[in-house]
């Protein structure tokens, strides 16, 4: 459909390109995001932060393909992503919400869940895997028998970020995904995309969204702001909010 | 052919209807606060019965194509109305979807009947088309309003899942399928739990209707043996019918589910109400 991007020779193509992309609530007639151009190369991490209702979930989902665009395109890799194409492209582009949803059923239920679906044909869940990526988080071995429906907040928020790090995607979209959580809880959430950004930096890249500037620098490299709408590089000028409610 | 059967008087019929003071006494002692709905449904009852009494005599009489074809249409655009008026939730659409659904599923089922197995002569034989007809549209349109209701419900209340499902690249039907499934049982179930209490607990009307007219109960019977299958394969096909669209309806094809399309019934139920 569309040519690779044009860059210039020798340039790596980004992951991700965000070109013009742009949200309106028809129902309200109110702009959620204005066209906005964004890139994300491979090894970034780039943290965003702005106020609440800013537009930054929106961006975020836009990115993942998950709603209607209202103008723009996403491509990967340089190239637009056809429908057909979309369930392949979420499995590189994994998109982790804020609160977790978790399927009925044991912990073990939910983590081998993705393998029951087309697009991971080729993967095969890897109990003993998903049991380390637990450990590193400070779950024992019987946590996996735990029913899903029992587990705190930040449980259910870890057995959803293990089940997307299982699955080695190369890009991490977290929508305020410790907003909401203890301390401990959100440390774990942090080291454990921390390790698996390291495992293979040179191929991966995040785009972490918080409201919170001492963790925007924490994980973050790049600092970009949303307000209103409109998303801005800014050097991370001491700009401290303070910590609002979940959106 | 009515032998057996004795002919009502419009004072017969006024008796049985002072039964209804039971409910009214009902309503009063204990404060159910029915009354005036009591009184207006026994009024349409009579009311709308009188009518379609008429109609039907008329229709029979007259028995041309061209007058029984519209009737049975009206019927059926009344079912489809009637199918997408139950739950919370909504989406535009939806009102199409019901008439759609319950219009080809029960037109396809009762040209099975009507010509395959009854073979009736001439080929709009209004004594056979219209209550057959009507009898299939009345279990069609329960099971497809609960199933379309079943759908918009188990979509509000499982979208995060729906949602994360398609975020870790679930296909828009694999991240559908849940709540699909659960609508279409939803539709079957009452068609089922009638199959299996019928000639146990409950008569049907119909069949009731064929052995007070004279008819032999063996062949009232086999009637009503076709009719539940009729009922049955009809009810099924238009609720899976039914879900089918509603998916179609909230799930882009880019696999994206476009749970802001699922509205609430408010404005017009609170018009209903300020009426």
């Amino acid at each position: 459909m569309t040519e690779p991007r044009s860059a210039a020779p020798g340039a790596p193509v980004p992951l991700v390109a965000a070109q013009r992309v742009a949200r309106r609530d028809a129902a309200r007639g109110q702009i959620l995001l204005q066209p906005t151009d964004l890139t994300l190369d491979a090894g970034e991490r780039v943290a965003l932060t702005g106020p609440s209702g800013s537009g930054k979930s929106v961006l975020l989902r836009a990115l993942a393909l998950l709603d209607p665009l209202d103008g723009g395109h996403v491509l990967w890799r340089g190239r637009a992503v056809t429908r057909a194409r979309i369930p392949g492209f979420r499995r590189h582009v994994a998109y982790l919400r804020q609160r977790a949803a978790l399927l009925d059923g044991s912990v073990d239920d939910n983590v081998r869940y993705p393998y029951s679906l087309a697009v991971y044909r080729d993967a095969a869940f890897d109990a003993g895997r998903a049991q380390a990526l637990f450990e590193r988080a400070g779950r024992g071995a019987d946590f996996l028998a735990r029913d899903a429906s029992e587990l705190s907040g930040g449980e259910a928020q870890i057995v959803a970020l293990v089940r997307v790090l299982q699955l080695d995607p190369d890009v991490l979209l977290l929508d305020e995904p410790t907003a909401s959580l203890d301390p401990e809880s959100a440390r774990a959430i942090e080291a454990l995309v921390s390790e698996w950004f390291e495992r293979d930096r040179a191929a991966r890249a995040t785009v972490w969204v918080s409201h919170d500037p001492a963790q925007a620098l924490r994980v973050g490299t790049r600092q970009l702001t949303m307000r209103a709408g409109v998303l801005s590089e800014a050097p991370h000028a001491g700009v401290a909010q303070p910590q609002e409610a979940a959106r | 052919m009515n032998a057996g059967l004795q002919n009502l008087s419009l004072v017969d019929v006024a008796i049985a209807a002072l039964l209804v003071l039971v409910n009214g006494a009902i309503s009063v002692v204990l404060k159910l606060d029915l009354e005036r709905r009591l009184a207006w449904a026994a009024a349409r009852t009579v009311v709308q019965l009188l009518a379609i009494g008429y109609v039907l005599g008329w229709v029979f009489a007259y028995d041309r194509w061209y007058v029984v074809l519209p009737l049975m249409a009206l019927m059926t655009l009344i079912a489809g109305v009637a199918g997408s008026q139950r739950g919370a939730r909504t989406y535009a659409g939806q009102r199409a979807d019901s008439i759609v659904s319950i219009w080809i599923s029960a037109w396809l089922v009762a040209a099975v009947g009507l010509f395959v197995v009854i073979r009736i002569r001439p080929w709009y034989a209004p004594q056979y088309a219209i209550p057959i007809l009507g009898m299939i549209l009345g279990n069609t349109l329960t099971g497809v309003s609960l199933g379309i209701e079943r759908m918009t419900s188990e979509l509000t209340a499982r979208r995060d899942r729906v949602d994360t499902a398609l975020a870790l690249g679930a296909t828009r039907w694999e991240a559908a399928q849940g709540p699909a499934r659960d609508a279409v049982r939803a539709g079957m179930i009452p068609t089922l739990n009638q199959m299996a209490v019928v000639g146990v607990v409950s008569l049907p009307g119909m069949m009731t209707g064929q052995v007070l007219a004279g008819q032999s109960p063996l062949q009232a019977v086999r009637y009503q043996i076709v009719i539940m299958f009729l009922i049955a394969a009809s009810s099924g096909l238009g609720t899976v019918g039914a879900v089918l669209l509603a998916y179609r309806h909230l799930f882009s094809a880019e696999h994206r589910f476009l749970a802001s399309r699922l509205i609430e019934r408010t404005p017009r139920a609170k018009r209903r109400a300020a009426r």
